[in-house]
């Protein structure tokens, strides 16, 4: 991961247990020989969402760490030994030997993420579907995910492909940048992800290049924004009905 | 403007292919004739059609009662509820995914609060009683989908005793979910961990007198339309998709088991125990929308079949505990129907009112704050009476969810609509999308 260009968050990286206890600022973390090593994605302080007035809640030098499950290593199983994963993984990075595709792979929770570089999706999507080892026939899922505070790879574009010959399921996820939000279509090698994609540009604003048609598909075609976008309020009108007022969702206390 | 006939919305204009005519109805005395004679006619169909299943939009373009060109669009129906579940916690995220597809709210609920599990860990903690409650819940609600899907498809080509039979049956399931889950319809019933609350008393004797009615009741279908020869001029080789076209365009459900593919995620990736039921999976050698109306007709007897295996669990079970034993994520409270409809028992109010302050205080942070998901993501998918639906959920550690995709399985079908209907007659559309049988609420979500 260190020799990775392409990913600007590196110094976000650190290792931090489950726990989510609060790490002092400015101490330099400890680190156990057997913690995990997490992804942080984002820094979260105090609770209920107040910032900018006098801590009233006691709760203003809380600071939690948002961390996602880190990379995982070879053998990645399932179960402990080398499985159908590794299988799936060493398929794939032969048959894409040379473009560097697999960034990198993260198991958890049973599941396999194979985390790509957006030049090379294309190119693996086809060898997933094409090979007769690894035969991901079905596109089941295409969908975006924002995360604003991961600076360069903010748009996250997911597929889930399953596998009806061998009975498996992969998820496929490549990254890009908001200043850049552009993603080779698959629609060539899945049809099936044409209103997908539409629906993946509508909700938050990325670009399929290569898609036959990318219009809105859920929202009025002249409406302003990408509605799903972490940046986009909820609403945004408060309720009234007789003199009171209700703040709109994305207003209310919440417990960050 | 003084013309009382004014229509903006009709008229000539002038375009880089020639003169578009825009006609409304009863105006097409506006046209010259001459001038349009062997060009495109574009047909407007929907959103507010009565046949074309919900507020679909087709455009069509025709040549005489042949259609060229169809096009769904899509939208009219869009709520945003994945983006609304980012604002709750993830129990209340149960209330919004259940009005998705609201034909089959249990599989919506199914898929979110397997997905939540996963999120959790607590898959395997989940107790058998819950499990053989979801299923019995899921399989019901399957008859009851495939039952619209019948009744509408029916009304759609003028079968209208189809739809009094169809919609007069659903109401005897709808009556058993109002009597298990407290409601109709929007149930919010299952939640992650388990299910909301246990079985009523005399459940399980309602639950095998309406299985003894279905079963009497089922057969007429078949005997109405199998051999209809009206029924079948209609759905024969209509609507006609192979097996290659449904995966490529991602085709799951019925309309993929038509084409003799015997894929379904009851069988093929079992959850909550569906390996141990005893059915069989349906499948049909002619996959056009008499095919699908096949499938989906037995396939409400192989549901039947599990549901009587269900209730047969559910007396052995009677008492086990239906929600996961871990008080940081089960509902503290017990629900109970009092004088002023459902809501905490009144043994839990005067627990929390009056005998135990941590009782409240525990009642009080788990209500409002909710409970936290440990980061990472994960799909889970079950098999919908429409095919694989699969939640795609995202937590960031936090007490709500930070992404939750749904791949809802009207949306995806519905991409097949174009490939069905075109080199068709115009009539045919109405039977090929009534067999691809879309729920709006589910594709625009």
């Amino acid at each position: 991961m260190a020799d990775d260009k392409t990913r600007t968050v590196d110094d976000h990286t650190t290792t931090q247990d489950r726990s989510h206890d609060p790490v002092p600022a400015g101490d330099a973390p400890v680190v156990p020989a057997d913690a995990e090593t997490f992804e942080v994605v984002d820094v979260r302080r105090g609770m209920f969402g107040v910032h900018g007035t006098g801590d009233t809640s006691g709760y203003g030098g809380v600071t939690r760490p948002v961390a996602m499950p880190p990379a995982s290593q070879a053998p990645f199983g399932p179960g402990d030994g080398p499985g159908w994963f590794d299988d799936v993984h060493d398929r794939l990075a032969t048959l894409a030997d040379g473009t560097d595709a697999i960034e990198r792979v993260v198991v958890d929770r049973g599941e396999i993420t194979f985390v790509v570089r957006r030049e090379t999706l294309l190119d693996v999507v086809r060898h997933l579907r094409d090979d007769a080892a690894l035969r991901f026939e079905l596109c089941s899922s295409l969908s975006a995910v924002h995360f604003p505070h991961e600076t360069g790879r903010e748009l996250h574009v997911v597929l889930h492909l399953l596998s009806m010959t061998h009975r498996r399921r992969i998820r496929v996820e490549t990254t890009c940048p908001d200043a850049d939000p552009h993603v080779p279509s698959v629609v060539a090698v899945y049809p099936t992800a044409d209103w997908q994609e539409r629906e993946a540009y509508d909700m938050f604003g990325v670009v399929f290049d290569g898609h036959p048609a990318l219009t809105r598909i859920l929202m009025p075609d002249d409406w302003q924004g990408h509605p799903q976008r972490k940046d986009y309020p909820l609403g945004g009108i408060p309720v009234e009905y007789k003199g009171g007022t209700v703040p709109s969702p994305d207003q209310r206390r919440s417990y960050s | 403007m003084t013309d009382t006939t004014y229509d903006a919305y009709a008229g000539t204009s002038e375009s880089t292919s020639g003169p578009v005519f825009t006609v409304t109805g009863q105006d097409w005395d506006t046209v010259d004739a001459s001038a349009v004679d062997g060009d495109r006619i574009v047909v407007n169909m929907g959103p507010q059609h009565p046949s074309t299943h919900g507020v679909l939009r087709l455009i069509l373009e025709i040549d005489g009662e042949t259609v060229k060109d169809a096009r769904p669009g899509i939208g009219y129906l869009h709520t945003g509820i994945e983006k609304n579940m980012e604002y709750r916690t993830w129990t209340q995220g149960v209330t919004f995914c259940t009005r998705m597809d609201y034909v089959a709210p249990f599989s919506n609920e199914a898929a979110y609060v397997a997905a939540v599990e996963r999120l959790l860990g607590v898959e395997d903690d989940v107790p058998e009683r819950a499990r053989t409650i979801r299923v019995l819940m899921l399989e019901l609600n399957r008859i009851s989908s495939h039952l619209v899907c019948i009744a509408t498809g029916g009304m759609e080509l003028g079968a209208l005793t189809v739809m009094t039979c169809g919609f007069r049956d659903r109401e005897l399931i709808l009556d058993l979910f109002e009597a298990i889950s407290g409601l109709r319809m929007n149930h919010a019933y299952f939640r992650p961990g388990g299910v909301a609350q246990d079985l009523p008393d005399g459940a399980v004797e309602q639950l095998r007198d309406t299985v003894a009615l279905l079963r009497k009741r089922l057969p007429e279908y078949a005997a109405l339309c199998n051999a209809n020869p009206i029924f079948k001029g209609r759905l024969k080789g209509v609507g006609h998709l192979e097996l290659d076209g449904c995966l490529a365009l991602g085709l799951t459900g019925p309309v993929l088991r038509a084409t003799g593919y015997d894929w379904d995620l009851r069988r093929t990736q079992p959850y909550w125990g569906y390996d141990t039921y005893d059915f069989d999976v349906v499948t049909w050698d002619e996959p056009d929308a008499y095919g699908r109306f096949r499938v989906r007709l037995e396939e409400m007897w192989q549901s039947l079949r599990i549901v009587e295996q269900a209730i047969d669990r559910l007396e052995d079970t009677a008492g086990a505990p239906v929600m996961v034993d871990d008080p940081k994520i089960a509902w503290p409270a017990r629900l109970s129907v009092g004088s002023d409809g459902q809501g905490n028992s009144a043994e839990h109010i005067r627990h929390i009112m009056g005998e135990s302050m941590e009782a409240l205080i525990h009642h009080f942070k788990l209500v409002t704050e909710g409970f936290r998901v440990p980061p990472g993501q994960v799909y889970a998918a079950i098999e919908a009476p429409r095919g694989e639906i699969g939640c795609h959920a995202v937590s960031d550690g936090g007490t709500r969810p930070y992404r939750v995709h749904f791949r809802d399985p009207s949306f995806v079908n519905l991409q097949g609509t174009s490939i069905m209907s075109e080199g068709g007659m115009l009539s045919d559309v109405i039977v090929a999308i009534a067999s691809i049988d879309p729920v709006m609420g589910g594709v625009d979500r």
